[in-house]
C-alpha cells in the first residue's frame, strides 16, 4: 500500500473518530443545548433546598431559562444561598419568587420563577425576596399525621389529649402546596 | 531458612522488574520527539493499531447497544420508565463501557499484534541489528508504536460509545417505539460533556497508554524463541487486562464518587 492512501485511511479514520466524538458531545449530551451567551446571576436563600444540585435547570412556565451556578450555606442566616446564571434574554421583573420543585413525582430538583408584577427588572446580582424551600417527604407525612391526630381529636374528645409528634418548622405549608 | 530466602528472592525480582519497566518506558518517553519528527512512522502505525481495528469496535458497540438497549427495555418498563432507556445506555457506555470494552478488545487486537511483532524482530536479532547500525530502536520502532496506541484508542473508544447508542437508537426507538424525542432529550439534559464524556475520554486515554506500553515491553523483553513469542502474546493480554480493570475502578472513584 503506498503511502499517500495510507495516509488518506489514517485521516478517515481521525476523523470519524472526531466524529462520533462531536455525536457523543452534541446529539448525546448537553454540549448543544449550552447556550455561549451572555448571563446575569441571581441569588435566592431558601430555608431548605431538598436535593438540588448544581448546574440544575431554573424554569419559568416550565421553559429553561438558565442553570444553577452555585450552592452554599449563608453562614449568617443557615439558608441555603443558590446562585444561578440566567440568560440575558429573558429579563424578570424584581418581585419574581423563586420555588424549588420537583419534575414528575421522582424526577430531579429544579428551581421555578414566577413572575411578579414589578416595572423594574432583576439586575446582575439581585437576590430574590420570595422563595419557597423544597418540599421533604418526611415534613409532609409528619403533618398528615399530625392533623388526622388533631381531626380525631376533635371528632371525639379522647381522656388525655393526642400527643403532638413535634415536628421540626415544615418549610412548606398545606398552603403554599395548592 | 529456604522460605525467607524464597521470598527475598521473589520481591527482588518483583523489583527489578518494575524498575526496569519504568526505565523502558522514561527512555520510551524520551524517544517520542525524536519520532515526531519523522510523523509518516506515525501515521503507518496509527493505519496498523487504529484502522485495522475498527471492525471489531465498531461491530462489538453496535451489539452492546442492541443489548444493552432491549435488556434494559424489559427492567425499565416495568417502572414505566422506558424514556430513560437512553440516558441508561449513554451513562453505561461513556463512562464505563465504551473506554473498558474498547480498552480489552484492544489488547487483543492491536496489543497481541505489537507483542508478536516486536517479539519476532527480537528473535530475528532486527532489533541487535539496528543498534549496531546506530540506529536507536525505541526512537525508530517503539515510539511510533506508542503514539499511535494512545491516539487511536479515544478515538476507538468515541466510536464504540457513538455507535453504541446508535444501536440503542435502532432498538428502541425503532423497533420497541420508544418516544424518539424522550430518548434524545433526556439524555441532552442528563448527561454532562465534561463529566460523562470528558471523564470517559480520560479514561480511554490512560487505557490506551497502559495497553500500549504494556504490549511494547512484553515484546521488547520476550524470549527470542517461539515459545517466548507466545508466551509474550498471552501475558500481553492478561496483564494489560487486569491492569486495565483496576485502573478503571480507581479512575471511577476518582472521577464519579461525587455525586
Amino acid at each position: 500500500m503506498n503511502k499517500r492512501k495510507t495516509e488518506a485511511l489514517v485521516g478517515l479514520f481521525v476523523l470519524l473518530g472526531l466524529g462520533a466524538l462531536a455525536f457523543l458531545a452534541l446529539q448525546a449530551a448537553n454540549l448543544g443545548s449550552m447556550t455561549g451567551g451572555a448571563t446575569y446571576t441571581v441569588q435566592a436563600r431558601f430555608d431548605n433546598i431538598g436535593g438540588l444540585k448544581v448546574r440544575a435547570a431554573v424554569r419559568a412556565a416550565g421553559v429553561t431559562v438558565g442553570r444553577v451556578q452555585s450552592i452554599t450555606l449563608d453562614p449568617q442566616t443557615f439558608q441555603g444561598l443558590v446562585t444561578m446564571d440566567i440568560e440575558s434574554d429573558f429579563q424578570f421583573p424584581k418581585d419574581t419568587a423563586a420555588k424549588i420543585l420537583t419534575s414528575g413525582l421522582l424526577g430531579d430538583q429544579y428551581v421555578g420563577f414566577s413572575p411578579g408584577g414589578d416595572d423594574a427588572n432583576l439586575a446582575n446580582g439581585d437576590t430574590l425576596a420570595q422563595t419557597q424551600s423544597a418540599v421533604v417527604l418526611e415534613n409532609l407525612i409528619g403533618q398528615f399525621l399530625t392533623g388526622r391526630a388533631d381531626d380525631a381529636g376533635a371528632a371525639a374528645p379522647a381522656p388525655s389529649p393526642a400527643p403532638a409528634p413535634a415536628t421540626s418548622p415544615a418549610p412548606a405549608t398545606p398552603e403554599g402546596l395548592k | 531458612m529456604n522460605l525467607l530466602v524464597g521470598l527475598g528472592a521473589w520481591t527482588l525480582d518483583q523489583l527489578r522488574g518494575w524498575g526496569h519497566a519504568a526505565l523502558f518506558f522514561a527512555e520510551m518517553l524520551r524517544a517520542v520527539p525524536a519520532s515526531l519528527r519523522r510523523f509518516s512512522l506515525v501515521v503507518a502505525q496509527i493505519y496498523a493499531i487504529g484502522n485495522r481495528s475498527l471492525v471489531i469496535i465498531m461491530a462489538s458497540g453496535l451489539a452492546v447497544g442492541f443489548v444493552l438497549a432491549l435488556q434494559m427495555y424489559y427492567a425499565l418498563s416495568i417502572y414505566g420508565a422506558a424514556e430513560s432507556l437512553g440516558l441508561i445506555v449513554n451513562l453505561s457506555l461513556v463512562r464505563e463501557l465504551g473506554p473498558v470494552v474498547s480498552a480489552l478488545l484492544f489488547a487483543g487486537r492491536a496489543g497481541t499484534s505489537l507483542t508478536a511483532e516486536i517479539g519476532l524482530m527480537k528473535a530475528g536479532e532486527q532489533i541487535s541489528a539496528m543498534e549496531l547500525m546506530a540506529v536507536d530502536p525505541k526512537a525508530r520502532v517503539l515510539a511510533p508504536r506508542l503514539i499511535g496506541g494512545i491516539v487511536a484508542l479515544p478515538l476507538l473508544a468515541a466510536l464504540f460509545s457513538a455507535v453504541g447508542i446508535m444501536g440503542a437508537w435502532v432498538v428502541a426507538v425503532k423497533l420497541i417505539g420508544v418516544d424518539a424525542g424522550n430518548f434524545w432529550s433526556i439524555m441532552q439534559t442528563q448527561v454532562d460533556v465534561w463529566r460523562d464524556v470528558g471523564n470517559g475520554m480520560i479514561k480511554a486515554f490512560v487505557f490506551g497508554v497502559i495497553c500500549t506500553v504494556v504490549a511494547l515491553y512484553q515484546g521488547y523483553e520476550t524470549q527470542a524463541t517461539p515459545e517466548g513469542v507466545a508466551y509474550a502474546t498471552t501475558r500481553t493480554v492478561v496483564i494489560s487486562s487486569l491492569w486495565i480493570l483496576g485502573m478503571d475502578f480507581i479512575l471511577t472513584a476518582l472521577m464519579f464518587s461525587t455525586p
